[in-house]
């Protein structure tokens, strides 16, 4: 029978080493997969992780993709350190984009500098407004925060279907879901010359920098930490719960709908059905892979891109189902969350089996493990 | 004004590097590399899979001379941009084959003015981006007369995937047809809100079924709705690819998209030289769209009547839309023998007299 007990002292070394050895274990288990589906795992491999980061293009477009990854993932960190766990950060970035883009088509063609700001301001208060109803409701209600700030990703995403399809559609769209491409003024504007990749990437990091301070130096830093770790201790302590719920919501549910604003303005330039592509869910990944520490969330958001542009080449150059993409990134948490249990459980091997003791523990690590991913 | 600058720009650089790289005339020599981008997979045995099948039509048709890339399962937000323009580095005509790349092609094809790009189901074109899609009403039309005639309770079930005038054009003309010969036919219309969801087309599929639906027609790319149709042993269509596998005794027949010998005719003008930005929207006659082989099911009078319908459309003698029709609100569309102009069939928003519910807005 295998029990799993605590280890009495964890290394804190071994919590920044076990996010890189994950990246072993997800690379070793995909040359293997590689090998079985008969593609040259080499190749396959360097085609994913090395090819995108030798080529500027690549390059531009891995950041990109990680300026949201990164911006949704720093919010999350809060609440993921305070065991607030919101899950639908997806539909906060969607309902953000809606917010700001609805202000981009109401002020079709205004000029001013004046537009841009207006919209993200607009797309912070759409993200937060979102998050801001299973604050309510957990604070108020003690309803469980992960099941309805995911529920709300799906409708989310039918609101903007809505929208899109009615009040916000192009008018000279031959009834296509689409709204109008916003006008130059309306335009996040573009960091690097000939790229797509814009200045919303220079906020996520500067939004990293300030996580970075509150987190380590202000006392809204040690509350969440304290909540997080023990929340008994939080309450004597005086914190006050619901504040900490409805801060840590607010921060993700706002940077949610700012990188939810940036991808409309930006890369895509309208509003269409499609635009929500998965980077809140993907975006968990990258906070736990980050250790939910500001330096980390950067560099796991770039990992992440990387593993999407280099599934796109793998795809282009050698013909591997775009599923690869999917894969890596299911087998990176799998494999942090895994070699997590190891460092802090060790595996012990009884004799005889004791039904009723095993199966709540063994239950109980995976979350546990996660809640004090943190330093 | 900046922004033009720097378009221009970006326009000459990339002109300036792809005087060595083949595409021109003068490269004739070289192979012809053609890019495809999906929104599905190519396994979906729909929309995607017939887009696949034309991609080895071109392989097949011009062997050495050509190379072929395609990119699967791509998302028409953000991330068909970064796909296009991947290709379009490496290829010297693309094929972006679903609605929603229709922005992203456009705004790679400005930047790589070499490129010939091609667009499926699109309005918007340029000098290197031209816009092809085929009349699947036409087949709509045919399998609307065989369902209003096999029905027994006179209720049709419709999976419609997004209300754009591609789908409401396909209902309107299923349901004309339908209720031309039969006029106590009902159609019921699910929105499913998607191009490619197995799940939610299964599930539409058993709520139409519930509903009294002992016929089953689709708008959405996979096979889910007729392997439930089989499994409850009611009627079905098949779209954009024969899907008799999946429904060998539900299926009466398919409308499929055959791009095949549009793909080769664009890869051979761009190998001539002769390549030009057109619009394209061809059905039967051209062979664009087909219809798969009839069922024994289907009565054999019916099934003459389908083939005679079918015939006369493609021989230009029979329209789908010859009026007199009328708007779902009773305001007139068409008189008595106009047939319908392709602006109104390419913008229609509107259901015709008789469907019933509204369109989702």
């Amino acid at each position: 029978m295998i029990r799993l007990e605590p280890r009495n002292e964890v290394s804190k070394a071994l919590l920044y080493v076990t996010p890189v050895i994950a990246i072993g274990v997800t690379i070793l288990a995909g040359v293997v997969m590689f090998a079985i589906l008969g593609k040259d795992p080499v190749r396959a491999i360097s085609l994913i992780f090395l090819e995108p980061l030798t080529d500027s293009f690549a390059l531009s477009e891995m950041i990109v993709k990680a300026t949201p990854l990164i911006l949704i993932a720093i919010g999350l960190s809060f609440g993921f350190r305070a065991g607030v766990w919101n899950i639908g950060a997806e539909g906060q970035f969607t309902v953000g984009a809606l917010a700001g883009g609805a202000v981009a088509l109401a002020l079709y063609e205004v000029e001013g500098f004046w537009v841009l700001p207006l919209m993200c301001l607009a797309g912070v208060l759409g993200g937060m407004a979102w998050a801001a109803i299973p604050a309510f409701l957990r604070t108020r209600f003690n309803a469980n925060e992960i099941l309805v700030s995911l529920m709300l990703t799906y409708v989310a995403v039918l609101l903007l279907s809505v929208l899109v399809y009615g009040p916000l559609k192009d008018p000279d769209g031959m009834n296509f879901p689409e709204s109008r491409m916003f006008h130059p003024a309306a335009t996040v504007p573009i960091l690097i010359e000939e790229t797509r990749a814009h200045i919303g990437f220079l906020v996520a990091l500067a939004a990293a920098a300030v996580a970075w301070v509150v987190l380590g130096r202000h006392v809204f830093g040690y509350q969440v930490k304290v909540m997080g770790q023990s929340p008994r201790a939080a309450g004597f302590g005086g914190f006050v719960e619901n504040r900490v719920v409805w801060m840590c919501l607010m921060i993700s549910g706002g940077l949610a709908g700012l990188a939810g604003l940036f991808e409309a303005a930006g890369p895509v330039g309208q509003l269409v059905p499609a635009l929500p592509v998965g980077y809140g869910f993907t975006a968990i990944i990258v906070t736990f892979l980050g250790r939910l520490n500001p330096i980390g969330i950067v560099l796991a958001g770039f990992v992440m891109a990387l593993t999407y542009i280099g599934g796109e080449t793998a795809q282009i150059e050698m013909n591997l189902p775009s599923a690869v993409t999917g894969v890596f990134q299911g087998m990176f948490l799998f494999s942090l969350l895994g070699i997590d249990v190891l460092t802090r459980y060790r595996i012990r091997m009884f004799r005889s089996p004791r039904p009723g003791r095993t199966a709540p523990l063994a239950a109980r690590t995976v979350p546990v493990a996660a809640r004090t991913g943190g330093e | 004004m900046k922004h033009v600058m720097r378009i221009l720009a970006a326009g000459a650089i990339v002109a300036a590097l792809s005087v060595g790289a083949p595409g021109g005339a003068a490269y004739a020599a070289e192979k012809v590399k053609v890019g495809f981008v999906y929104v599905g997979p190519v396994g979906d045995h729909g929309w995607t899979y017939e887009h696949e099948q034309g991609r080895l039509a071109v392989e097949k048709a011009f062997g050495d001379e050509v190379e072929t890339t395609y990119v699967e399962n791509v998302s028409e937000g953000p991330d068909a941009a970064r796909v296009i323009q991947q290709l379009a580095r490496k290829n010297d005509i693309i094929f972006t084959t679903s609605f929603g790349f229709m922005n992203p092609t456009l705004k790679v094809a400005k930047r790589f003015p070499k490129v010939k790009f091609e667009h499926a189901t699109g309005f918007k074109r340029a000098d290197n981006v031209s816009t092809y899609s085929a009349r699947f009403y036409e087949g709509r039309y045919v399998i609307g007369l065989i369902a209003g005639k096999v029905t027994k309770t006179n209720t049709i079930g419709y999976i419609a995937s997004f209300p754009i005038p591609e789908v409401v054009r396909g209902i309107n003309a299923a349901y004309f047809a339908a209720k031309s010969v039969n006029p106590a036919v009902k159609f019921k219309i699910v929105w499913v809100n998607t191009w490619f969801d197995p799940g939610k087309e299964a599930d539409a599929a058993r709520a139409l079924i519930d509903q009294g639906a002992d016929v089953l027609m689709q708008h959405t790319d996979s096979p889910a709705a007729m392997q439930i149709s089989e499994e409850k042993g009611i009627l079905a269509f098949g779209q954009a690819s024969d899907m008799i596998k999946f429904g060998p005794n539900a299926q009466l027949t398919s409308i499929i998209d055959n791009w095949g010998p549009y793909y080769v005719a664009r890869v051979k003008a761009v190998m001539d030289g002769t390549w030009e930005s057109q619009d394209t929207w061809d059905g039967f006659a051209p062979g664009m769209v087909e219809m798969s082989a009839f069922s024994k099911r289907i009565p054999e009078d019916v099934r003459a009547m389908a083939t005679k319908a079918r015939d006369d459309i493609a021989a230009g003698k029979l329209h789908p839309f010859t009026g007199p029709i009328n708007k779902q609100d009773g305001s007139p569309w068409l008189a008595a023998g106009e047939t319908a102009s392709d602006g109104d069939l390419v913008g229609m928003n509107f259901y015709i007299e008789g469907v019933e519910g509204s369109l989702p807005k």
